[in-house]
C-alpha cells in the first residue's frame, strides 16, 4: 500500500509520461503530436518539482522561523526545462505551419499519399 | 584575459555572432561574420587542444563560481579532442557553403541559416566542452532546435516532414536524457560530472541508477541514431540543404557519442554498471545488426544521399561495436572512427552537395557520365568513398584495423570476420555510384538548361581539403591515434 499512496507523485508522473508517448506514437494529427509532446515532457517537469520537495519545507527564503527547506535547484532547472519545452513546441508548430502550407493537410497519412517515398 | 578566459570562448563567439547575423538580415556581411566567427571557434578550440597536451585537464569556473554551485567547463584530452573536429568541420562547411545555399535555399532565408548554423555549433561545443550533466541537456536543446530548423530549409517540401519527425523523435530523445539526469540528481545530489563520479560508486548497484542510465542510453541512443533508433536519420539528411547535411552528418551523432563515452566511462565508470548488466552485450548486438542492416538498406537506395545516410547509421554501429569491447584498443578504435568518419562524411556529403550544385538532383540515374563531366568532384568521392570502405592509406583503414585488433583481442574473431564482410557491403554500395559515374554514358536528354562543367572553385577547394583531410590522417596518424589513445587511458583510469 505504501508503494502505491506513498508513491504517488511517481505514479502520476509515469501515467502522463505514457499518456504523452502514446498521443504521440498513434496519432496521425502532427497538432495532436506536438500535444503529446508537451505532456510528455510537463511530466518530467513534475517529476523534478516534486523530487525536490520535503516534506513540512517551505520556500527557500532566510527567516527565522523556518528550519526545513525544499530544494530550490530541481525547480530552478525545470524553469529551463519549461524555456526548452515552450521553444520545441514554437518550433514544431511553424513546421506544422509550413507543412500545411506545402502540403494543404496535417493528417500525416495524407501527406504521405502525396509524397509517398518520405 | 583572453588567454585566461580561452575555455568560454567556443561557446562566446558563436553564440554572440548568432543574433548579430540576424540583425544584420540580407545584407552582404552576414557571411564573413559567420566565416569569421567560425574559423575563430576553430582556432580557439586547437590552441585549448594543444593547451592540454602540454598543462593537462583545463578546469574553468564559468562567472568565477566555483563548482557544486556553478557550472564548470573541464576540458581533458577526450573533450579537447572532439572540440577541434566540431569546430574544424564547422569552419570548412561554412566557407563551402554560399555557393551551394545559393542554389538550394532563397536568398532571403541565408541570414536566418547562417545564425542557426551558429547557433547549432554553440549547442555542439557547449555539449563537448561543459563539465555539468544538466548544461549537457541545454546545449543538446540547443544544438537540436537549430537542427530542426536548418533541416527544414530544404529545396523540397519533403524537408519539412523529415524535420517535423526528427524534432518528435529528437525532443524524445532529450527529454529521456533529462530524466535520466534526473534520476541521477535524486541519488547523489549533484550534477557536476566529476561530483557525480564521485558519489556513485557509494550509492551501490540500486534500481534507480539502472533505470537512469537506461534512460540516458535510450535517449542518447536516439540521437546517435543507434539501430533501432535510427528512423529520424534518412530523411533529414536526404532532405537538408547540402551544405547543412554535411555538417550535421559528420559533427551531430559524433558529439552525441562523446557524450555516451563520458557517461559511461568518467560518470559510471569501468568495474560498475558496464560489467555488472547487460548493456554492453546489448550495445554490441545492436552494433552489428545495425552495421549489416543499414549497409544493406544502402545498397537499394536511389537517392544517393539517403545512401550515405544509411551508411553513416553503419558507422554509428562501428563506433558503437569499437566502445562496446570496453578495452583500450576498442576505445582508441572507437574514438578514431569518430574522427575519421566525420571527415570521410563531411566530404562525402560535400561532393554531393557539388554534384547537386551542377545537375539539380543527386539520384543515381541523373549521375551518368558524371565522371568526365565533374572529374575533381567524382575524384573526391571516390576517395572519400575508399575511405568508407576502409583501403589502406585512406582514414578509414586505421580505424578499423582499431577495431578489427580489438575484436580480436577480445578473443571474437567472428567479430572481426563480420567487421571484414560488413566493409564488402561498403564497397558494393560505393561502387555503383563509381560504376554509373565513370562507366556509363551521360544521359541522352540535355538537362534543362544547366551549365555543364565543375563545381564552382569556392566549393571545390572546401571539399578537397576534407577529403585530403581523410588521406593525410591515413598516413599520419599522430595526431588521432596518439591523442585518442592518451585519452582513452584517461577515460579507463576513472576520473579526469
Amino acid at each position: 500500500m505504501t508503494t502505491i499512496l506513498g508513491l504517488y507523485n511517481y505514479w502520476i508522473v509515469i501515467g502522463l509520461m505514457m499518456a504523452g508517448l502514446y498521443v504521440v506514437i498513434s496519432r496521425g494529427n502532427l497538432i495532436k503530436k506536438v500535444i503529446g509532446l508537451n505532456v510528455f515532457q510537463t511530466s518530467v517537469i513534475l517529476f523534478y518539482v516534486s523530487m525536490g520537495k520535503v516534506k513540512g519545507g517551505t520556500a527557500p527564503i532566510l527567516s527565522d522561523e523556518f528550519q526545513v527547506y525544499s530544494n530550490p535547484l530541481p525547480h530552478v532547472l525545470m524553469l529551463t526545462a519549461i524555456v526548452v519545452g515552450v521553444a520545441t513546441t514554437a518550433v514544431a508548430l511553424a513546421l506544422v505551419v509550413r507543412i500545411k502550407e506545402a502540403y494543404d493537410s496535417i493528417e500525416e497519412d495524407e501527406i504521405l499519399e502525396q509524397d509517398p517515398t518520405s | 584575459m583572453i588567454e585566461q578566459n580561452l575555455p568560454a570562448l567556443p561557446i562566446v563567439i558563436p553564440i554572440l555572432c548568432a543574433p548579430l547575423a540576424v540583425l544584420l538580415g540580407r545584407k552582404t556581411l552576414v557571411w564573413p561574420l559567420a566565416l569569421l566567427a567560425a574559423w575563430s571557434t576553430f582556432l580557439v578550440c586547437c590552441l585549448l587542444l594543444a593547451r592540454v597536451l602540454e598543462t593537462g585537464t583545463i578546469r574553468y569556473y564559468l562567472g568565477n563560481w566555483a563548482p557544486p554551485f556553478g557550472i564548470e567547463f573541464r576540458i581533458d584530452l577526450l573533450n579537447a579532442y572532439v572540440l577541434p573536429l566540431v569546430s574544424g568541420i564547422g569552419a570548412v562547411v561554412m566557407t563551402y557553403a554560399p555557393k551551394s545555399l545559393a542554389r538550394e535555399v532563397p536568398e532571403s532565408r541565408h541570414g536566418h541559416l547562417y545564425a542557426t548554423y551558429l547557433l547549432c555549433l554553440t549547442g555542439l561545443l557547449g555539449m563537448t566542452i561543459t563539465g555539468d550533466a544538466f548544461n549537457v541537456f541545454v546545449f543538446l536543446e540547443i544544438s537540436s532546435l537549430s537542427m530542426y530548423g536548418m533541416v527544414s530549409m530544404g529545396p523540397d517540401r519533403r524537408a519539412l516532414l523529415a524535420a517535423f519527425r526528427y524534432l518528435i523523435l529528437g525532443t524524445i530523445g532529450g527529454t529521456f536524457f533529462l530524466i535520466g539526469v534526473g534520476l541521477l540528481y535524486m541519488l547523489t545530489g549533484t550534477l557536476n560530472m566529476a561530483d557525480l563520479a564521485e558519489r556513485l560508486p557509494a550509492v551501490g548497484d540500486n534500481r534507480t541508477v539502472l533505470a537512469g542510465f537506461a534512460f540516458l542510453t535510450v535517449g542518447l541512443g536516439l540521437k546517435i541514431a543507434l539501430f533501432p533508433l535510427h528512423s529520424w536519420l534518412p530523411n533529414a539528411y536526404a532532405y537538408a540543404p547540402s551544405a547543412v547535411t554535411s555538417f550535421l552528418a559528420a559533427t551531430a551523432t559524433k558529439v552525441s557519442i562523446y557524450v555516451v563515452l563520458r557517461f559511461l566511462f568518467t560518470i559510471a565508470g569501468v568495474g560498475t554498471l558496464i560489467d555488472r548488466t547487460v548493456l554492453v552485450d546489448l550495445l554490441q548486438t545492436l552494433a552489428l545488426l545495425g552495421i549489416f542492416v543499414a549497409s544493406t538498406v544502402a545498397i537499394f537506395q536511389v537517392n544517393i544521399k539517403r545512401m550515405l545516410a544509411y551508411s553513416s547509421i553503419a558507422q554509428v554501429g562501428y563506433i558503437v561495436l569499437g566502445i562496446s569491447f570496453v578495452s583500450h584498443t576498442g576505445l582508441t578504435g572507437a574514438l578514431v572512427h569518430v574522427f575519421n568518419h566525420a571527415l570521410m562524411k563531411g566530404g562525402l556529403f560535400m561532393t554531393l552537395g557539388c554534384v547537386a550544385y551542377r545537375t539539380g538532383t543527386v539520384d543515381l540515374d541523373d549521375l551518368r557520365g558524371l565522371g568526365r563531366r565533374m572529374p575533381w568532384t567524382m575524384m573526391a568521392f571516390v576517395l572519400g568513398g575508399l575511405g568508407m570502405i576502409g583501403v589502406p592509406l585512406t582514414a578509414g583503414f586505421i580505424s578499423k584495423w582499431y577495431l578489427v585488433l580489438a575484436a580480436i583481442e577480445s578473443g571474437r574473431a567472428w567479430i572481426a570476420v563480420a567487421l571484414l564482410l560488413s566493409s564488402l557491403l561498403a564497397v558494393i554500395y560505393i561502387w555503383r555510384v563509381v560504376e554509373v559515374a565513370y562507366f556509363q554514358k551521360p544521359s541522352g536528354h540535355p538537362d534543362s538548361g544547366t551549365p555543364k562543367g565543375e563545381a564552382p572553385w569556392q566549393m571545390l577547394v572546401p571539399t578537397w581539403v576534407m577529403i585530403g583531410a581523410t588521406l593525410y590522417f591515413g598516413i599520419h596518424t599522430d595526431l588521432t591515434v596518439g591523442v585518442a589513445k592518451q585519452a582513452v587511458s584517461q577515460l579507463l583510469g576513472g576520473v579526469p
